[in-house]
């Protein structure tokens, strides 16, 4: 018969310092935990949602990133001349040819610089950013000195607000709006007319070009027949797909890192918790032996002390969510080494990523209780009866 | 019986609780140093730079390059000495694009005579010619000089990948297209650290045929200062120099050049900081929590030792260095460790960081958290044991 689930809960409340501070380390782990997962989750879906699975985005073979790509004008006019690509109501193709390239501005409020894209896109392609959405100011006229500037960098980075000039090559160009697109990385850019910035900063050709397909089932036709045409040289992805194998590596690393951290952070928290336990189990010895008495089994005195270390570790993994909750949605940033670029996102605190600190945080009870419980079980009755 | 005695011996009284916390702060104090130690080794690698080299490159951003001819007219500017040039490659290699490493076109002929004293040739091949290189350039680098396609490797670079001296490596191009190969000709040591071993190093020349169509484009040119106290002044006139040319310039110290690429972590120092302050809370309170369960079971004695006349003081004392010298000789195991085992394996996160250093002040920062966090964690105890009252106490016990 098993002890009540009861009787380790009173125990466990019963001595509220030591659960609070058992607890609260393990909470703590946990914390890290899910927070190191938030910022992978909340780095990858900034790109993932970058791109749109109705879009395509060719790029010349072996470019890793739209910075390392070229395609020449003659390129990008044989990709616009597609049939597949689908149209405005307007009739006109959604395709655009963009320039994307690296300017280095200063920080906002701290020392350094670092990489802002400038997307240089053509007009007729704005519907293709179907959730462009101006926040701020309007948007820039096509063929004029404007641009608009992603709401997130607007406070990173200097000359970024509105009525702000930014200097690219001999031309100034004024910031007329601020913009937001579904918390992509695109909220980490600045746009301008692509036909205006290509000249101002000396580039002939573009980066990519990005359309949208008639019809999506017809991407593996699209891409054989672009892959496939000898003049070009490229590679042609969906623009999602392109955008997930961006957020990849990095998310990786910082998931890795995570998970390496806590887990070396774990072993003093366990070690903790085998301390309380140990304690517990001391203090108790009279109990024990009077449950063993009772007749419950050894086994079910071993269940009973794992479970109550269990419960102490929950205690501290809902401590943990709990702490972690408010990182969600708080922006940060960092360069993604993919792209040399720098990228602001939000953290995403997921409910799968609570569901695994709360396991982890059982996983460490289960742990740091075994031990204890072994003793408490394998206690030989006539000698606890003998000491009281 | 002396006070260290009392305090050895009342430690030793549960083993197995003293071991378990004093290893939970040594791992707690191991990660809290490993955690700083990132933040050392970014720092360390502005270090690289030097004060009395310039950088100069396209004002717009790095990846615009700049024309050949520039290296004349900055030769020209007074108090400018040696000028070196060369550009990043990109690429991935070919058989495992994740595996990332750095590969730099640089102008053998200047660029070895002026980083000579960061590196040092550990392993060359024979040359097939004269054997003869230009002024200033290590002899040891003679078939590296005389072949146009030959490379350099950073030795961690070459013992991770199994490499060996004469056989060819190769890159897929992402900026520069097609597929490169380079014969490796030499293997360099990174006297100072942060220089970097992670890279292949490979003649200018050779991409500027292959990859520029002869047009020379240059990523951006290192100064050296003949007069290092004009470095402000210099700065200034390179830039204003080709201020009315269609490619503007950048130039700033080297070290300053090098600062913008770690300002380019963004935040991640800053939630490095923020996880090691919760690993040395978490830790603290597991200190606490065990040096309370302690006292707590030897209230009895306490009362008695009082009685035997040991004063109000001498207990507190006594409890306080209990739990300072659990937290003290942890935080000295952890932060020792993390310094000798980090540097002696050259941990580099798998490429990402240059070489792990632990710097020593961090290792003192370690070692002054864990006596604090001994103070802390003994203090509510301690003050319980030196208020007790006999009498209470003593009651209670039946």
């Amino acid at each position: 018969m098993a002890i009540p689930f009861a009787y380790n809960f009173r125990n466990v409340l019963r001595r509220p310092t030591s659960t609070i501070a058992t607890a609260i380390g393990i909470g703590l782990v946990v914390a890290i935990l899910i927070g190191a997962f938030a910022l992978a989750a909340g780095f990858q879906a900034a790109l993932v949602e970058s791109g749109s699975p109705q879009n395509v985005i060719v790029m010349r073979t072996g470019a890793d990133s739209e910075i390392s790509s070229g395609i020449s004008l003659e390129g990008a006019g044989i990709v616009r001349a597609l049939p597949a690509i689908a149209a405005a109501p307007d009739g006109r193709p959604l395709v655009s040819s963009e320039l994307l390239v690296l300017t280095n501005l200063d920080r906002l409020g701290q020392a350094g610089s670092s990489n802002v894209p400038i997307r240089g896109i053509q007009v007729d392609g704005m519907p293709l950013r179907d959730r462009l959405q101006i926040v701020e100011g309007r948007t820039f006229t096509p063929g004029s000195d404007e641009v608009i500037v992603g709401e997130r960098i607007s406070k990173r980075f200097k000359n970024c607000k509105i009525g702000d000039h930014i200097r690219f090559g001999q031309r100034a160009f004024s910031v007329v709006g601020l913009f937001r697109c579904g918390g992509s990385s695109f909220e980490s850019e600045i746009w301008g007319d692509q036909a205006v910035l290509g000249p101002a900063l000396g580039r002939q050709g573009f980066q990519s070009v990005t359309f949208r397909m008639r019809d999506t089932s017809q991407f593996r036709a699209i891409k054989s027949e672009l892959e496939g045409d000898p003049r070009l040289g490229v590679q042609v992805r969906t623009e999602r797909a392109f955008y997930s194998s961006q957020s990849q590596l990095l998310a990786n690393v910082i998931r890795v890192a995570g998970v390496f951290i806590t887990l070396i952070m774990a072993i003093g928290a366990i070690f903790g918790a085998v301390n309380t336990m140990y304690a517990a189990v001391g203090t108790r010895t009279r109990e024990i032996a009077v449950l063993l008495t009772l007749g419950f089994s050894p086994f079910a005195v071993l269940t009973s002390f794992m479970t109550e270390s269990v419960i102490l570790a929950l205690i501290g993994g809902v401590l943990g969510c709990i702490l972690a909750l408010p990182i969600n949605g708080i922006v940060t940033s960092t360069t993604n080494w993919a792209s040399f670029s720098e990228v602001a996102f939000a953290f995403r605190v997921t409910p799968l990523a609570m569901v695994f600190g709360l396991v982890f945080a059982a996983a460490m009870g289960t742990v740091g209780g075994f031990l204890p419980a072994l003793k408490a079980a394998r206690q030989s009755l006539a000698r606890s009866l003998r000491e009281m | 019986m002396n006070f260290l005695t009392l305090v050895l011996v009342n430690l030793g009284r549960n083993k197995r609780r003293t071991v378990l916390t004093l290893l939970s702060v040594t791992v707690a104090l191991f990660l809290f140093c490993s955690l700083r130690g990132v933040l050392d080794t970014l720092a360390a690698s502005i270090r690289v730079g030097s004060e009395t080299r310039l950088v100069t490159r396209n004002r717009i951003s790095l990846i615009f390059p700049l024309p050949k001819a520039y290296v004349e007219r900055i030769r020209a500017v007074q108090g400018v000495g040696r000028v070196t040039w060369g550009n990043w490659f990109g690429g991935t290699d070919p058989v495992d694009p994740g595996n990332f490493y750095a590969r730099f076109a640089v102008d053998a002929e200047t660029y070895m005579p002026m980083y000579a004293s960061d590196v040092e040739i550990i392993e060359q091949d024979t040359p097939q010619g004269t054997g003869a290189v230009p002024a200033g350039v290590d002899p040891k680098l003679a078939a590296f000089m005389e072949e146009r396609t030959a490379c350099i490797v950073g030795q961690s670079l070459f013992k991770r990948m199994g490499w060996k001296v004469g056989q060819t490596v190769g890159a897929t191009g992402t900026i520069f297209p097609g597929d490169w190969t380079w014969t490796i000709r030499a293997v360099y040591h990174a006297k100072d650290p942060a220089f970097g071993e992670e890279a292949i190093l490979f003649h200018w020349e050779y991409l500027n045929e292959r990859g520029m169509g002869g047009q020379g484009p240059v990523g951006w040119y290192t100064l050296e200062l003949s007069q290092p106290e004009r470095a402000g002044e210099i700065t200034r006139r390179v830039d204003e120099l080709f201020e009315n040319s269609s490619a503007q310039t950048r130039t700033e110290t080297e070290r300053a050049f090098q600062a913008g690429f770690v300002s380019m972590y963004g935040n991640v120092p800053f939630l490095i900081g923020v996880i090691g302050l919760a690993v040395v809370f978490a830790i603290l309170l597991v200190a606490a929590n065990t040096m309370m369960m302690a006292s707590r079971e030897r209230t009895a004695e306490f009362a008695v030792m009082k009685t035997l006349g040991f004063e109000d003081a001498a207990l507190f004392r006594l409890v306080l260095a209990e739990a300072a010298v659990i937290t003290l000789s942890g935080g000295i195991a952890g932060a020792i460790l993390a310094k000798f085992t980090l540097e002696k394996t050259g941990f580099n996160a798998g490429g990402l960081l240059p070489p792990m250093t632990v710097s020593w002040a961090t290792v003192a920062i370690g070692v002054g958290i864990a006596v604090l966090m001994g103070l802390t964690s003994g203090f509510v105890p301690a003050w319980q044991a030196s208020r007790l009252r006999i009498v209470d106490a003593l009651r209670r016990l039946n």
